[in-house]
């Protein structure tokens, strides 16, 4: 753990705090806003057509919230808390309660400190993916967002303490390959799974997703100029 | 694409006011996404909730009335509601007597009622939960999320919600509500896709010659794409699969229900209920009850599904209770 602030040092481990986790959702809301069709394409292949959509009119719905949210007083927690239900009641679907959920646990895990370390974050990010699975009753394989999120967890977790922009551009690399991985799987969770056989071969629109919010963690911690 | 609507992101509320306006003494509109009975909560009765994604209209805000829901929660097109609007349609329906959730089987429809019914129950409002899967489509496996709820949700709601007007208690409701659940199997066909308004394009697109076969509701592809067929030969595709799964017997009675799915006429519904009914009475099955036309659709996709109940007195006396709601009425 170190005091340096975020993004002074090449490479050091910043801390993580509301306008760090602010940057994440905004970066998050902006790759989801340009991928929107492109997700909205891969569930229209397996799907319903609408998770960029969905996902799109939540984002928004946080990025509008936040100067709120991270008024004077928030926490890292407090903050997330607000992500949370924000998306709960805005996206619908599968993806809101699933994303919700995830923000929620996350939030649940950090207590009350105005600001966390990279360790306590992976373990926040890992208790989100555990509520995620329990929300959806998913597990590996089943092509859905945690194919992409749990090697991507696991990667962050191991990866400390080594410099935290390798680590976070390790993570993305192992949620992107977590993505394309299941990709010639057959679905069984969600309406991809009613295709059967049909939807081996199809990117999971969740599971891209997921490595955008990926992306996104790592661009609003990695300091500037990071490889990656 | 080409729809009468003004901006996509307003499709839903401005149809439920234009419903609200049509239906002054039925429904009424009290939040976004939440349509409820003219006179609820009615103390004493049990209130029947359900929701789901928009885009399949009448369901669920067109069966809203006496003898049928007490309220609707619509998502956005295609998308299930949020907790949120669920809640508030519980409350505002809660006359003291418990609150039946009527969900199809979908993940977000069931995760998003399950969040509902947690903060309704903390809210002291007892709610129980039955979950639509009729769609003989889809394996039923622990390997999928299971069947589709489609055609037959609208048996389901009609029938607890005459037991629910004739005064039974939530036990009872839900135990007919599952009974239906459990004599209902439905399977669909699609002759082309449909838009969301939203996406503006088609959801898939089929060749002249082709047909898809065990569609859903939701513009989803189905289980495999065919050569296009005569009315009698599509009826026999959907129609065996149907009887097969349940299994309806020579000697059962059934409840019929040929649905549009939006886009074909009523003109070729009859004539596929024409054929189902032949198909039936060759293998020793009576039709006692029956229905027709587009009730439970996906948008303006053009095609059909079949679902049969298997009845009993129980089942029909109550299919015969008086309804009255914008889409389905009788009796009374």
């Amino acid at each position: 753990m170190t005091e340096t602030p975020a993004g002074a040092v090449f490479g050091a481990a910043p801390t993580v705090g509301v306008p760090e986790l602010a940057d994440w959702l905004r970066r998050f809301a902006a790759l989801v806003a340009a991928a929107k069709d492109e997700l909205t394409a891969l569930d229209a292949a397996i799907g319903d057509a609408d998770h960029g959509v969905n996902l799109d009119r939540g984002l928004q719905a946080v990025v509008a919230r936040l100067p709120e949210l991270g008024a004077p007083g928030a926490t890292p927690a407090s903050l997330l808390k607000g992500v949370a239900l924000t998306l709960i009641s805005t996206v619908g679907g599968a993806s809101g309660p699933l994303y919700g959920t995830f923000f929620l646990r996350l939030a649940g895990s950090l207590g009350d400190a105005p600001a966390v370390g990279p360790g306590e974050l992976a373990a926040g990010l890992r208790a989100g993916l555990d509520g995620m699975a329990e929300r959806g009753r998913t597990q590996l394989d089943d092509k859905t967002m945690v194919d992409a999120l749990a090697p991507a967890i696991a990667a962050l977790a191991a990866g400390l303490p080594a410099a935290w922009d390798e680590v976070l551009a390790r993570s993305v690399a192992a949620g992107a390959a977590g993505r394309d991985r299941v990709t010639p799987l057959v679905a069984r969770k969600g309406r991809a799974s009613y295709l059967g056989e049909r939807s081996a071969g199809h990117q999971d629109p969740g599971a891209t997703s997921a490595v955008l919010l990926l992306e996104a963690l790592r661009d609003a911690l990695a300091p500037a100029g990071a490889p990656g | 694409m080409k729809k009468l609507i003004n901006r996509p992101e307003d499709l839903v509320e401005e149809s439920l006011a234009g419903l609200a306006l049509a239906q002054p003494d039925l429904l009424r509109v009290v939040a976004p996404g939440v349509v409820v009975r003219i006179d609820a909560p009615r103390r004493g009765k049990v209130g029947l909730v359900s929701g789901g994604g928009s885009g399949h209209e009448p369901l669920h805000a067109g069966f809203v009335g006496p003898g049928m829901l007490d309220a609707a929660c619509p998502g956005a097109v295609f998308t299930s509601p949020v907790p949120d609007q669920i809640l508030a349609a519980t409350r505002a329906v809660d006359g003291g007597a418990g609150v039946l959730h009527i969900v199809k089987n979908y993940t977000g429809d069931v995760m998003n009622f399950e969040m509902a019914a947690e903060l309704a129950a903390a809210d002291g409002i007892e709610v129980r939960a039955v979950t639509v899967a009729d769609d003989v489509a889809v394996q039923d496996s622990l390997y999928t999320a299971g069947r589709r709820g489609v055609g037959g949700t609208l048996l389901v709601e009609k029938i607890a919600g005459a037991a629910a007007e004739a005064g039974a208690d939530l036990a009872e409701v839900e135990r007919l509500a599952r009974r239906v659940c459990d004599g209902a199997r439905s399977m669909g066909v699609a002759l082309s896709g449909c838009t969301v308004p939203a996406v503006g394009r088609p959801t898939f697109e089929l060749a002249d010659d082709e047909m898809e076969i065990g569609i859903g509701i939701h513009g989803e592809p189905g289980r495999a794409r065919v050569p296009l067929a005569p009315a009698a030969e599509v009826v026999r595709q959907l129609a065996e699969p149907i009887l097969a799964d349940l299994p309806f017997r020579a000697g059962d009675g059934v409840l019929a229900f040929v649905n549009g799915m939006g886009g074909t006429p009523l003109i070729e519904l009859h004539v596929v209920f024409g054929a189902l009914h032949r198909l039936l009475a060759g293998r020793g099955i009576t039709v006692e009850r029956s229905l027709v036309g587009p009730y439970v659709t996906s948008l303006e996709m053009a095609g059909c599904s079949i679902t049969l109940l298997r009845l009993d007195d129980e089942l029909r006396r109550l299919w015969d209770a008086p309804v009255r709601t914008a889409a389905l009425r009788w009796g009374r």
